[in-house]
Order: C-alpha cells, then structure tokens, then sequence
C-alpha cells in the first residue's frame, strides 16, 4: 500500500533560531522558550495558542511535560520521540498526521540546548559489550564510517575537507553563524587530528542554541504567512543504533527514507533548489547525496569537490553554514529544518537562493542510525 | 536452557573463564552478536557457542589523544561467524590497523570487566 501523506495539507508558517554560539547563565529549557516565543510571535500568536507540542531537550527526558509547564502549554498531542538529531524531522511527519486529523491546529516544535556552556549529558551505565573499547562517540563512529568510504570507493581527506570549506563559505555569508572567516582545504587537513581521518576541522561546531517551528493546516497558513512551506512529504528510516550494527558503512537508511519521502512529494531529487543534509561530519553530506540519489554511491566525494555545493556551485547545500560552521547545539535537525523553510520563504537575507521552489531538510540522528527527510514546496508545488 | 539466558552477565561470565562466547540461533543457524535473549527479526531461541576467534577488520581509526596519554584504536571486526563487533587490534601501532586486516581475538582484562581484543594474525 502506498503512503498515504497528506501532501501540502499543513505547512511551517514561521521559524525562529536563538542564542547561536553562547549563551552563558541560562539553561536549555529558557533557550527553547525563547526561540519558541519568537517563532509564535512571528504568526501573531502566544505559547497559549498552541495545542501540539514536538519538544526536546538533550537531558530532560521528559520534556513534552516540562515545556509544557514551562510555557504554559496544554497540549493535546505532545510528542518527544527521541531517534538522536532526525528527531525534529519525525516531529514534523507526526505534526502533520496529527494536524491533518485535527488532533491539533497549532503545533510547535522546540529545541534548545546549552551544549557550550553547560556540557554535559545524563551519565549512563556503560554498555557491556562495547564500554572496555572507550570509543569517542560521536565521532569514532563517523571516523570508522569515513574510513570503510575511503578504502571502498578511494575517497580522500581533500574530498572531505571540501564540504566543510563549502560549509564555512556559506557562514561567511549569515551573520548569525558561529564559525566565520576564511578555511581553505589546506586549513582542514593541517588542523589537528581528532580521529582518523578527522580532523578538527571535519567535526561540526559544540555551540549553544535553539530553534522552534510553527505549524497549521494549509488552509490558514495562507493567511499567517506570504510563502508558506507546505510539508509535500516526510519519511524516517532506522537501520541500528550502535555503529557495529549498521549493516553497511557506506550506505545509510536515507536511502529509504528519501527514496519515501521523493515519491509523497511527487518530486525527483533533481527537483530540489536547495538542500539542508545534517552535517555533523564532513562523510554525512557525500553519504547523503549518494543516498538521496544525487550522485551514484561511492561519488560523493568527487561530487562536493570544485566549489559544487558552495556559494555559486550548481547544487546549494546546507546554506545556513550547517553544523559545521553554523551552529551544533548536540542536536542539529530542528536547525536544518528552519534553513529549509526561511529559503522558501525567501527571508534567508544574503545567502537567499533565487527562486526556491522545492527545499529538502535531512536529518541524521546518533551514529548515522535513524535518518529521516522532509520535503517542502511554495504553494507553486501544491 | 535457552531461555534461561542472561546476556550481559552469561557474555561476561563466559569471558572471565576464558572462553569468548557469541549466540547462535537454533533454528536459522546465524550467529548474534552482542548477545540478547531472542533472534533478531525472528524472536527465536539462541544458544551459546563459542567463537572461533578469528575476524577480519571492516574499518579503523586512530582516537588520537594530548600527549602523553597514547592515541588508541578502534576497530569494527567481522567475525568469521558473521556478526560484526566493535573492538581494537592491540600488538602493533593503532595507525597500523589497517581495513582487511586478519586479526585473532584475545581476553584481557584492564580496570574491570574482562574484554575482547584482538591482535594481527600471524600469516599461515
């Protein structure tokens, strides 16, 4: 049976980003509050107008309730599905099931994080069969999916360092971006070595920070917001979540959930004007692009090279600088989702693509474990 | 027997008297790795049986660290059986780990539990 998603029957009527880079003496939750407020006021509305609540926070694990409370929120559907950093993209495809039933008419998705000033997450029980190896996660993970790239398809470190020199050329270009000034390739592969072949430089920003997105039914968004983005499809896939469990390296459950989401939409990859692919390392976006069907799987690396998703290259990729030079507060997703939707509503000020019609926002979530993609259209796509 | 099975406290019990033990599904015939109660997918029964030991490495890095702590190696290893495990490959550098690398497991212990590693297998 196909999916039956409600196609452009609910958009994201405002975005709101906040307190990027560091926001010393206050907590995650005041972050969340605060982009949640600007978001809502940007539609005339208050948190009291909310009736959907998608929240998170990185140690609260009960944080549909403490939002809640926090803001003054009742929810009917309150939803904190915790899949890593795609978690914000899941919320999004929940949001519109549940928007679409008319389980809610306004649903908010929150995110805030102090990951900067505050480090810190709840200290678990150390895994049995895999705590004696003191992996680093995150990035030992990428590291190890990094290196299977490089002996199975002869990608090199300067293919690598060109997604975070594309990354850093859109920051250079958002006055809001954490990571600015001049990174050449050279920069990357001189900068210390964290695991190989990462280095520094290949590793996404620790920042604090927070986003929130509104959503509505099509129906009123019209009247809240000159160009709406309407949530044409959205799909999640999980394939594991330790990395010793990811059946392929090379190759991430992105493929289905793209494969999901293009087909809802009614839209090819090559459709898309922009794209927004969680870079919490330089290997995620050139196995995205390969998974997504933007280049065929082992080219990745060849495909980024040249400048190709940078300023003025042919495919403009994660255009808010990312989570490489943006921002990476622990979790990048809700971050992916607001670019995507500012580029379609054409407020994204200096690094505005022309003419965007069709804007993805893919979201990774842990160790390349649960991958999850929305597709958004102007009312042009409805 | 089987569903007598405690994973956690079997793996490492199994581990302190020397003999690395993985799972293996009595109906199907594939081997689990890390140790549960069920098959995956199929929720089917598993026996303990012991590994032969030898693996191949599917991918490496070297977590480099502020001298004077040493960089270390973390490895995935595709065991002969099939299932994959993360581990790390002592007994030469961590930069000379390389990606096909034959390689023999080992039970050591450092500060707690006993663990597996592995180490280069000598050429035939």
């Amino acid at each position: 049976m196909s999916e039956a998603f409600p196609r452009g029957r609910t958009a994201i009527v405002a975005t709101a980003t906040h307190a990027i880079g560091e926001a010393p003496g206050l907590a995650a939750m005041d972050l969340l509050a605060q982009a949640s407020i600007k978001a809502l006021a940007k539609v005339g509305m208050t948190p009291a107008d909310v009736d959907g609540l998608f929240a998170q926070l990185p140690v609260d694990f009960v944080s549909g309730l403490s939002v809640s409370e926090y803001m003054g929120i009742q929810p009917r559907i309150t939803d904190n599905n915790r899949t890593g950093g795609s978690a914000f993209q899941t919320y999004v495809i929940a949001a519109a099931l549940a928007l679409d039933a008319g389980l809610c008419d306004v649903a908010l998705i929150a995110y805030g994080s102090t990951q900067r000033s505050a480090p810190g997450m709840a200290p678990g029980k150390p895994d049995p069969f895999e705590g004696a190896y003191k992996a680093r996660y995150p990035m030992s993970a990428y590291a190890l999916a990094a290196s299977r790239h490089m002996h199975d398809y002869g990608t090199t470190r300067d293919q690598l360092a060109e997604v975070a020199v594309a990354a850093r050329q859109w920051a250079n270009l958002n006055p809001e971006a954490y990571a600015r000034g001049p990174l050449s390739i050279d920069d990357v592969l001189a900068a210390r070595m964290v695991c190989d072949p990462l280095s520094l430089r290949d590793c996404c920003l620790v920042t604090d920070g927070a986003a929130a997105i509104v959503m509505t039914r099509a129906d009123r968004a019209k009247d809240l917001c000159a160009r709406p983005a309407y949530v044409l499809g959205g799909a999640a896939a999980t394939s594991h979540n330790r990395i010793a469990a990811m059946p392929d390296l090379t190759t991430t459950s992105a493929v289905e959930s793209g494969k999901r989401a293009f087909a809802q939409a009614g839209y090819a990859p090559s459709d898309m004007d922009v794209l927004q692919l969680y870079d919490a390392f330089t290997i995620n976006p050139i196995l995205f692009l390969e998974d997504l069907g933007y280049c065929a799987k082992g080219e990745g690396g060849a495909f980024v090279s040249g400048g190709r998703i940078a300023p003025g290259g042919a495919l403009p990729v994660n255009t808010n600088g990312g989570g490489l030079s943006c921002v990476h507060p622990g979790m990048y997703g809700l971050f992916a989702l607001a670019e995507a939707s500012d580029q379609l509503m054409g407020v994204a000020g200096e690094r505005q693509v022309a003419g965007v019609d069709l804007s993805l926002a893919h979201g990774n979530g842990m160790l390349l474990s649960s991958q999850a993609t929305i597709i958004l259209g102007s009312q042009a796509t409805l | 027997m089987h569903d007598m099975i405690k994973p956690a406290e079997d793996y490492l019990r199994f581990l302190g008297e020397g003999r690395f033990m993985i799972q293996r599904a009595l109906e199907s015939g594939r081997y689990v790795f890390y140790p549960r109660v069920a098959e995956p997918r199929t929720g089917g029964a598993l026996e303990w049986i012991e590994a032969s030991g030898l693996g191949t490495v599917y991918a490496t890095t070297v977590q480099r660290s502020k001298p004077p702590a040493p960089d270390t190696n973390v490895v995935l290893v595709d065991l002969d059986e099939g299932p994959r495990m993360m581990s790390r490959v002592d007994g030469i550098a961590p930069h000379e780990v390389t990606i096909g690398m034959r390689v023999r497991a080992r039970i050591v212990s450092e500060d707690g539990d006993p663990f597996v590693v592995f180490v280069p297998e000598a050429p035939a």
